[in-house]
């Protein structure tokens, strides 16, 4: 299809719609839609509010470090430390509260501003010195790991107070039960979505992952915004850490291996470009659901789990191919 | 290509992704079923043999029992999240009953506990939570007494010898490795802190993390002549180190487990003695267990013992053991 048959094809349609369906997330939107619409007729349990509920709660940590993941990405940057730096604040928060010597309140907030240092030092390493992205956070990703496990002494952390454990409870809504820690996770992303589409934050952002030097040169201070990127990815890791601690009830000094692949998995579904500049936290939602409505549609039809790892790897490539075939399409 | 095309990409994109689910359905046994009623299977990872058994032994006892399966596991060993968000997503389908074989004993309580407030009766196998009670019940072999076993049976072949042991063990705070490893040492008569027991490594139950730790060993202490391991991989990566040291014939291996290859390494004369445990009893136990609940309204609780059995070729004295035929005819994996 040519350039201008496809402009023709487009203005015939009301400008509502045309809006839509260019968006970058309206193809994943639509996937998940759909489905939503297949699981809703395969079983007889996908289709409640309790499920729906469900569904939030166990994306809510992979979405909410899939939040700091889509700000770096948007910057042509990658972060593989997300999950290993969550893990550390998790065991942080949940250590220092249970053994002292703080207090819970302020153990979560020196856990979450802990996770912030971690995003800082990314930063630094990768605007200063500079080193690629991907390195630097590798090698953070072992960093993070290790510390875990000599911090925690490979124990996992039980019986934590109240605070600590506030996000996981639930609330009546109508006669669904909600989880207050799925509130947050919506709460940063309708925050992070208003910021990068409205304020010259946000456009920095998108400006420096399209080209870091034509954003130098329009007066955009790159190393600053960028160091900037990663440590407010870094607390909202800090975020996802109490999350991971609440839905969980222990502090885990396994958790998260494997939530650095799933975040970009989630970011990738969501239309995002791994080349930076392209996409939204929106569509990192809409990523991250998919994620969950497959994992729970299909384990509800009673389909075993690796069945769910096959069909999220099938949907990253095509998500990915549609990415690279419509950018070659718009230049 | 032109940006509008993208939608429609995708939503192909997702119809292909669902047939491949619905095929998914289709081999793994969930056929639409009416009122049939539900257990669920969430092992430690998919890929080691020792849990493929365990499916099987689920599965088989799901045809007899006419219930269906449903089943799911971690992505790697301690992956305690993917197996929290298995349970609560079993629980919404429905399930009367959930065997699990926790990757985490302690964090994934509060999932169980969840479950079981939802009236589902919770099974572990294999491996308990901590507190024990956590779950309704838990069928699981005595690794204390799996640890006796090969320890009394070390004992006995080492009669007039000095004892130079190495002991290779799981990780520090699992509670399979620490049991197995003081059901050894008890078994061999001796104190934890004994002087014989030379050199202590832990291999995370890993082929290769066995080899490098028995270098080591042989590299700290030259004449170590006994060898515990916590399982048969960890074995046999000590017997190829061992072998590289020219030292095979004279430096014994016990290992835990009854894997199809460990027995095999048995039979060849590789390890001397194995105690082998029976993971695809467990789990149609467990499936039983939770079809008899479905029927009777009775919760199966406490532990119940799968057994241990000692499988080697050379037999001693004040030793009861079964040789390699038995182990291979019901060896796993």
């Amino acid at each position: 299809m040519t350039a201008s048959t496809s402009l023709t094809a487009v203005g015939k349609e009301p400008a509502v719609l045309r809006r839509f369906l260019t968006a970058p997330a309206a193809g994943p939107f639509a996937a998940l839609v759909l489905a939503s619409v297949f699981f809703s007729l395969a079983t007889d349990q996908f289709l409640s509010g309790g499920n729906f509920s469900l569904i939030l709660q166990q994306v809510m940590v992979v979405g909410t470090l899939a939040i700091g993941q889509t700000l770096i990405i948007l910057t042509a940057g990658i972060d593989l430390s997300c999950g290993a730096v969550m893990a550390f604040g998790g065991i942080l928060i949940a250590k220092l509260a249970v053994q002292g010597p703080l207090p819970p309140l302020l153990a979560i907030g020196l856990g979450i501003l802990v996770c912030g240092v971690f995003g800082l030092v990314n930063g630094l390493l990768v605007r200063t010195v500079p080193l690629p992205p991907f390195i630097v956070t590798l090698g953070m990703l072992n960093v993070a790991f290790a510390l875990t496990h000599i911090y925690s002494d490979e124990q996992t952390v039980t019986g934590l107070p109240e605070p600590l454990t506030a996000l996981g409870r639930t609330f009546p809504l109508g006669r669904t039960d909600v989880t207050y820690g799925s509130l947050v996770t919506i709460a940063l992303f309708l925050g992070f979505a208003y910021a990068l589409s409205s304020t010259a934050w946000g456009r920095h952002v998108y400006a420096l992952g399209n080209s870091a030097e034509s954003a130098r040169l329009s007066g955009i201070r790159v190393s600053r915004l960028t160091v900037g990127v990663y440590a407010v990815a870094g607390l909202v890791y800090g975020v996802a850490a109490l999350l991971l601690v609440s839905r969980t009830g222990v502090g885990d000094p396994q958790a998260g291996q494997t939530d650095n692949l799933d975040s970009i998995t989630a970011v990738v579904l969501g239309g995002t470009s791994l080349f930076g500049g392209r996409g939204t936290v929106l569509g990192t939602f809409v990523g991250v659901l998919i994620v969950g409505v497959f994992r729970n549609g299909l384990q509800l039809m009673g389909v075993s789990s690796v069945y769910q790892t096959l069909v999220t790897g099938v949907l990253v490539i095509l998500a990915v191919t549609v990415d690279q075939l419509s950018r070659k399409g718009t230049r | 290509m032109s940006r509008r095309a993208r939608p429609v990409l995708v939503i192909g994109a997702a119809g292909l992704a669902l047939s491949l689910a619905a095929c998914g359905s289709g081999s793994g046994g969930g056929s639409p079923s009416g009122g049939k009623v539900k257990v669920g299977l969430i092992t430690k990872t998919d890929t080691n043999p020792y849990f493929v058994k365990m499916k099987q032994g689920a599965e088989q006892a799901a045809k007899s029992e006419n219930v269906e399966l449903t089943t799911a596991a971690g992505k790697f060993d301690g992956d305690n999240a993917s197996q929290v968000t298995a349970l609560e997503n079993m629980v919404a389908a429905g399930v009367k009953g959930v065997l699990i074989t926790p990757n985490d004993s302690k964090a994934i309580v509060p999932a169980i506990a969840k479950a079981r407030a939802k009236g589902v009766l919770v099974i572990a196998l294999d491996t308990p939570p901590e507190p024990q009670d956590a779950a309704d019940a838990l069928f699981a072999t005595d690794n204390v007494k799996a640890g006796e076993l090969i320890g009394a049976y070390a004992k006995a072949a080492m009669a007039g010898k000095t004892p130079k042991i190495a002991t290779l063990d799981l990780a520090p705070g699992v509670s399979v490795g620490v049991q197995r490893h003081e059901g050894f040492v008890k078994g061999f008569g001796v104190s934890a802190s004994d002087p014989s027991i030379v050199c202590s490594q832990d291999t995370g139950g890993d082929q290769a993390k066995g080899q490098t730790a028995m270098e080591n060993c042989l590299q700290k202490a030259p004449d170590i002549n006994l060898v515990y391991a916590i399982n048969e991989p960890a074995a046999l990566g000590a017997y190829t180190a061992i072998k590289a040291k020219g030292r095979e014939k004279d430096v014994m291996i016990v290992a835990i487990d009854g894997g199809c290859t460990g027995v095999q390494a048995v039979k060849d004369g590789r390890i001397a003695a194995t105690s082998q445990q029976y993971p695809l009893k467990m789990a149609a136990d467990g499936v039983k267990a939770v079809a008899a609940f479905a029927k009777d309204g009775k919760k199966t609780s406490g532990y119940t013992d799968t057994g241990v059995t000692l499988i080697t070729d050379e037999a001693q004295p004040g030793t009861q053991a079964e040789d390699t035929g038995f182990g291979l005819q019901n060896c796993w994996g």
